[in-house]
C-alpha cells in the first residue's frame, strides 16, 4: 500500500514514460489510487481542496454566520487571495497571510497531510511530514487576486451532493470502490 | 465453507482464463499512451481483442471497430465495441470463477431469464457528453490527463448525477474523474492502474450508450429476511451500504439476496458519520445494529437478486445472530443470477462461512487464512472504516463470515463480520454494528470532539444554497 501511495502523490516520479510489462497491481480492478482523507471539524473550514492549482477553501466568517471567505493559494507562485463570497476583499490581508488563509493551511494539512500539501503548492521543506506553521512561513508570495465566484461555485457544488437524493437501487459499479479504513 | 471445498476453489485457473485476461490487458495497455497514432504493439492489441470475440456474434462489428482504430478514426461507435469487446472477455471469465465457486460450494444458481422492460429514457445530449469526454480520454490515453481534461468532465458529471435513471453512470464518472485529478498530470507517474481505470472507462461507455442500461422487471416478494453481512463501498462522493441476507418465503426454496441503499456525500464525510447520511432506511439499519430479523411484505425483488428496498414494506422481527443463519441455512440457499451488463470479476461477491481455520500473516503483510492445509488472502483493506471490524479481531477470530473475491489471479476472503473465542465466551463483530451510531466509548468520544460534520455541511448548505 505504501509504494502505491508515493506513486500515487508523486514521490520518486520519473519523467520518461515506462512501458513495462503490467505486474500484479497493475492487474488488478481494486487498488487504491488515492490516499485516505482524514477527518476534521469542519465548523471553520467547510470546504478545502487541492485543485485547480491551487489550494482553495471556504472559511466560515468569526463574526457573521450569513458571511464565507474565500480563500486560495496558487502554487509555485504562492498567490495569496482572500475576499468574501461577494468579492469584498479581507482587510486582514496585506503582504502576509491573513487569519482565514492560516486557517485554510492548518485544515488542509490535517485533511490532506503536511506532505501533500507542500507537494501541490510546491513548497521546499525539509521534513516530509511538515506542519501548517511551517508550510506557512515557507509561502513566498504576495496577495494576488483570484476571482472568489469560481472556488465558491465549487463549494456550493460540493454542498449540492448532501441534496441529492438516496437511492435503493443497486450501483454494481461500486464494487470497484471498497471502504477502507478500519485501522484503529 | 470446508478445507475440500476451499481445495478445489484454489484448484488451477479454468481453461481459457489466463488467455482472454491476456487479450484484455493488451487493451489496457493500449489505452495507457492513447490511440491519438496507434503503434504496431498497439494494433496487435486491438488485434488480439477481436479475435479473442471471432467465435461470438460480436466478430465482424468488432472487426470492423479495430481496424478503423488502427487506422486513427476513433468514432464513439467504434470505441463502444471495443469496450464491449473487452466486456464480454470479462464476462466470460466472470461465468468461469463463478462457476467454479458454486462448483466447489455446491451452492445452486438460477438461471437468466427475465423479460427486458422498458428502459427509463435519458436525455441523449448528456450521454454524449460522457462519451465525448471517454472518448478524448482513449485520444489523449491515461499518460496524456491532466487538469484541464479532467476538469472538463466537471459540468457533465453535475449534468448526469442530476438524472436519478443515470445514478451508475453518475457515480462511476465521479469515482473516475476523482482518482484523475489526484493523478494529475498523469505522465509523470511512475505505474498506473492499468486494469482499474480501463474497467471504469469501458464500463462507463457501455453505461452512457443510448439505451445502455437496461431494467429488467422486479417482483413483489413477502417473507422473512434474515441478514448475514454487511458489504460497505465508499468514495469520495458517494457510499453504498449492501446487505447480503437469506430470504425465506412461504411459496419458494431460501434465496440469497441484497438490498442497497446509496447516498451521496463529500470526501470530508468519513468514518461512522456515514451511516447518518442515510435516513430514509431506518428499519433496515436499526435491523443491522440490533442483529435482527426482517418481516417484509411485497419487496420488489430484482431478478439479479437485488431487493429494492422500500423501509415502510418492512418491520423488525427477532434476534437472529447472522452466525445462526449462515450454519443453519447458508449451504442451501439458491442464488441469483447475474445481470448480463454486471458480469465481471469485480461483482463476484458471495457469501461464505469459515471456521475453524488459523491467520497467519507473512513479512509482506498479507494475512491468510490457513484451512485444513489450504490458504486463502484475507481482503483486510476491505474492512469499512464505519464500522468496528478491525485486521486485529480478523486475525483473533475463530469464525468469520465474509465474501469470496477475485481479483488480480487471486482468490480472496472479504470478512464481513467474526467471531472470537476468548476465557469469557465468545464476542461478535460485525461491518454494520454501528449502523445507529457507534457503540464503543472511545469512538463516541471521538466522533464529539470532531463534531457533526454532516450537520456543519447541512447548515451551510441551508444557509449558501439557495440564494
Amino acid at each position: 500500500m505504501s509504494a502505491v501511495r508515493s506513486t500515487v502523490s508523486g514521490t520518486g516520479r520519473k519523467d520518461e514514460i515506462v512501458n513495462a510489462v503490467m505486474t500484479d497491481w497493475e492487474q488488478r480492478s481494486v487498488v487504491r489510487v488515492l490516499p485516505p482523507v482524514q477527518p476534521r471539524r469542519l465548523a471553520k473550514v467547510p470546504f478545502v481542496e487541492l485543485a485547480d492549482g491551487r489550494l482553495q477553501g471556504v472559511v466560515s466568517s468569526g463574526s457573521d454566520v450569513e458571511r464565507v471567505y474565500v480563500s486560495s493559494i496558487t502554487a509555485g507562485s504562492h498567490g495569496l487571495s482572500c475576499s468574501t463570497n461577494n468579492n469584498r476583499p479581507c482587510g486582514g490581508l496585506r503582504g502576509a497571510p491573513c487569519k482565514h488563509l492560516h486557517a485554510l493551511v492548518e485544515e488542509a494539512v490535517l485533511q490532506y497531510g503536511g506532505a501533500s500539501v507542500a507537494r501541490y503548492l510546491r513548497v521546499d521543506v525539509e521534513e516530509p511530514d511538515c506542519s501548517a506553521a511551517d508550510l506557512l512561513g515557507r509561502l513566498h508570495g504576495r496577495p494576488a487576486s483570484i476571482p472568489a465566484a469560481v472556488v465558491f461555485s465549487r463549494f456550493l457544488r460540493h454542498l449540492a451532493y448532501l441534496e441529492v437524493p438516496e437511492s435503493t437501487e443497486p450501483v454494481p459499479e461500486l464494487h470497484w470502490f471498497p471502504a477502507t479504513g478500519a485501522v484503529r | 465453507m470446508r478445507g475440500v471445498q476451499l481445495a478445489e476453489l484454489l484448484a488451477g485457473a479454468a481453461p481459457g482464463v489466463t488467455e482472454a485476461l491476456d487479450a484484455v490487458s493488451g487493451f489496457d495497455e493500449a489505452l495507457v499512451p492513447g490511440l491519438a497514432r496507434p503503434t504496431e504493439e498497439q494494433r496487435d492489441a486491438l488485434a488480439a481483442l477481436a479475435g479473442a470475440v471471432a467465435v461470438t456474434p460480436l466478430r465482424d462489428r468488432v472487426r470492423e471497430a479495430v481496424e478503423k482504430v488502427a487506422a486513427g478514426s476513433l468514432a464513439d461507435e467504434h470505441l463502444a465495441m471495443l469496450a464491449g469487446a473487452r466486456a464480454a472477455l470479462l464476462g466470460a471469465v466472470h461465468d468461469a470463477l463463478l462457476e467454479r465457486v458454486d462448483a466447489a460450494l455446491g451452492r445452486s444458481r438460477a438461471a437468466w431469464t427475465p423479460t427486458e422492460t422498458a428502459a427509463a429514457s435519458a436525455p441523449e445530449n448528456l450521454l454524449a457528453g460522457v462519451r465525448s469526454w471517454l472518448r478524448e480520454i482513449a485520444i489523449a490515453g491515461w499518460r496524456g490527463v491532466d487538469d484541464e481534461l479532467v476538469s472538463a468532465s466537471a459540468q457533465t458529471v453535475e449534468a448526469v448525477l442530476a438524472v436519478p435513471a443515470l445514478r451508475r453512470l453518475a457515480v462511476l464518472l465521479d469515482g473516475l474523474a476523482a482518482e484523475l485529478r489526484g493523478a494529475s498530470p498523469v505522465a509523470s507517474m511512475d505505474r498506473l492502474p492499468v486494469r482499474r481505470w480501463a474497467d471504469l472507462w469501458s464500463r462507463a461507455l457501455l453505461l452512457a450508450q443510448t439505451g445502455g442500461v437496461s431494467e429488467w422487471g422486479a417482483t413483489p416478494v413477502s417473507g422473512r429476511l434474515l441478514p448475514l453481512g454487511v458489504d460497505v463501498h465508499e468514495h469520495g462522493t458517494a457510499v453504498q451500504v449492501q446487505v447480503y441476507a437469506v430470504l425465506e418465503c412461504a411459496d419458494a426454496p431460501s434465496r440469497l439476496v441484497r438490498a442497497s441503499v446509496t447516498a451521496a456525500k463529500v470526501e470530508t464525510i468519513v468514518g461512522p458519520a456515514v451511516w447518518r447520511l442515510l435516513r430514509g432506511t431506518p428499519v433496515l439499519l436499526g435491523a443491522l445494529a440490533e442483529r435482527r430479523a426482517l418481516e417484509v411484505a411485497e419487496m420488489p425483488l430484482l431478478p439479479g437478486g437485488d431487493l429494492v428496498w422500500r423501509d415502510e414494506r418492512a418491520r423488525p422481527g427477532d434476534v437472529v445472530e447472522p452466525f445462526t443463519v449462515a450454519r443453519l441455512q447458508l449451504g442451501a440457499a439458491h442464488a441469483p443470477a447475474v445481470p448480463p451488463l454486471e458480469r465481471h470479476p469485480v461483482r463476484i461477491a458471495e457469501p461464505v462461512l469459515v471456521e475453524g481455520y488459523t491467520v497467519t500473516v507473512s513479512d509482506d503483510g498479507q494475512a491468510r487464512m490457513e484451512l485444513d492445509g489450504h490458504s486463502l488472502a484475507l481482503d483486510m483493506a476491505r474492512l469499512p472504516g464505519c464500522g468496528p471490524l478491525t485486521p486485529g479481531l480478523v486475525a483473533a477470530s475463530s469464525s468469520c463470515l465474509g465474501l469470496l473475491r477475485w481479483d488480480g489471479g487471486r482468490w480472496l476472503l472479504q470478512p464481513l463480520g467474526v467471531q472470537v473465542r476468548n476465557r469469557r465466551g465468545t464476542t461478535e463483530t460485525h461491518t454494520a454494528d454501528w449502523a445507529l451510531g457507534p457503540t464503543d466509548a472511545k469512538v463516541v468520544r471521538a466522533a464529539a470532539k470532531a463534531g457533526d460534520a454532516v450537520a456543519v455541511l447541512r447548515e451551510r448548505a441551508g444557509r449558501l444554497l439557495r440564494r
